[in-house]
């Protein structure tokens, strides 16, 4: 990040693809296995996680000149509870059964390394609008991810999508993909699929200037 | 309280629902700290024991938290007393045993973000464990732990000599060895009940 100026969409953009937390980061990774079963599991937590990016964020930046240095993790890791225990009681409000199929695992994103990872890294060190941007696109980013693996695993797994059936009565369903080991093949797979396209997009920047000299 | 036995505790959390291979907790160090043997048996064997001394104060902070009738305070009172106890065991050692505190280096304050420790005590609490079944709960998951990370462990360095393709080198090979790990580990659910 040589320019001082950068604008607000690249902060927001970097989030879904160039820095994604899931697949290029690797960050994150535990829930983005764990409730990656279903879409909706999927999409829950990866809402809830989003909310926590943004208040820890909003929060951690309005305080980052009253923290001092030394009990900083102490303290963002207290901020971060914070907000995760009023998301674990929100969900519960809002659908008792979601709150039961997602079980620990929302209590789980205060060790979530993104969060506490953009708190360190980002949000201590900048203004809070900036941080608010930045964690909104990390969260976007971190929920497109789960719901693509989510998806994958639903549709192969059980033949449905958010709980409408997508394939006709004939297909034969992969068990597999629902059980926790397909959640390490669904991964795998599309970490393969953005290192192909990564490994294009380096090409296709290379090949201009190879033409020009 | 749950009213299973000592031995069916520990199996489950050992073998059935192993923590990293069921239920993807403690991924970051089981992918980070699993290229070489020797350094995954010293954090198998470091995390067990965080996992034992962790499990013991969850239990009785619970007992406290239910007293006071403020169970909304439990996430952040766990991770706080988690992350203090991985201190003082730092601590500790560095006193008692400075040669094991060498060995263990880095991987000491690490634990702490280890999600798999809050996942234990939050577990433990949900599932209504008493004192002695907590105990074997944790030493099962310490267990189940350590075995998961060196049989990943030898795994990657046979690996490491195998003829792999560049796109899938590092962490897509990785994920679909434990994927492989974990479909075989689904062979003890005869194991239960």
């Amino acid at each position: 990040m040589l320019r001082r100026e950068v604008s607000t969409t690249d902060e927001f953009v970097k989030g879904l693809w160039r820095e994604n937390p899931v697949f290029v980061q690797v960050l994150g990774m535990c829930p983005a296995l764990a409730v990656s079963n279903t879409a909706i599991n999927a999409l829950t937590m990866g809402l809830a996680t989003t909310f926590v990016l943004l208040m820890s964020g909003c929060s951690v930046s309005l305080l980052r000149n009253f923290i001092p240095r030394e009990a900083r993790i102490v303290s963002f890791i207290c901020i971060i509870a914070s907000f995760v225990t009023a998301v674990d009681y929100l969900i519960q409000a809002i659908s008792l059964e979601l709150s039961r199929s997602l079980g620990a695992f929302i209590a789980l994103i205060v060790v979530n390394c993104l969060i506490l990872g953009r708190a360190e890294a980002f949000a201590s060190k900048n203004a809070p609008g900036r941080a608010a941007i930045d964690a909104l696109g990390m969260g976007a980013g971190f929920t497109a991810a789960l719901l693509t693996i989510g998806m994958v695993r639903e549709i192969l797994g059980s033949g449905t999508l958010f709980g409408l059936a997508v394939l006709p009565e004939a297909f034969q369903t992969w068990t597999v993909m629902v059980l926790p080991s397909g959640g390490f093949f669904a991964m795998a797979m599309w970490l393969l699929l953005v290192n192909r396209l990564k490994e294009r997009e380096a090409e296709a920047e290379k090949r201009p200037q190879e033409a020009a000299s | 309280m749950s009213s299973a036995s000592h031995w069916s505790v520990f199996v489950n959390a050992a073998l059935i629902n192993n923590f990293v291979l069921a239920y993807f907790l403690g991924i970051c160090p089981f992918f980070g700290v699993s290229a070489k043997l020797e350094t995954a048996t010293r954090m198998g064997g470091a995390v067990s024991f965080v996992m034992l001394v962790a499990s013991v104060c969850a239990y009785l902070l619970n007992l406290l938290l239910e007293a006071i009738d403020a169970p909304y305070l439990r996430i952040i009172s766990y991770i706080l007393v988690i992350s203090s106890t991985v201190q003082l065991v730092e601590m500790l050692m560095r006193k008692l045993s400075p040669a094991t505190f060498r060995a263990m280096g880095i991987y000491l304050p690490l634990i702490t973000t280890n999600c798999a420790i809050l996942g234990l005590a939050l577990f433990q609490t949900n599932r209504g464990y008493g004192f002695t079944q907590a105990v074997s709960y944790a030493l099962g998951a310490g267990a189940g732990f350590a075995l998961a990370l060196v049989l990943m462990a030898g795994v990657r360095e046979k690996l490491d000599l195998a003829n792999v393709p560049d796109l899938a080198k590092g962490t897509a090979a990785a994920l679909v060895v434990a994927g492989i790990l974990s479909m075989s580990f689904m062979g003890f659910a005869g194991l239960g009940r």
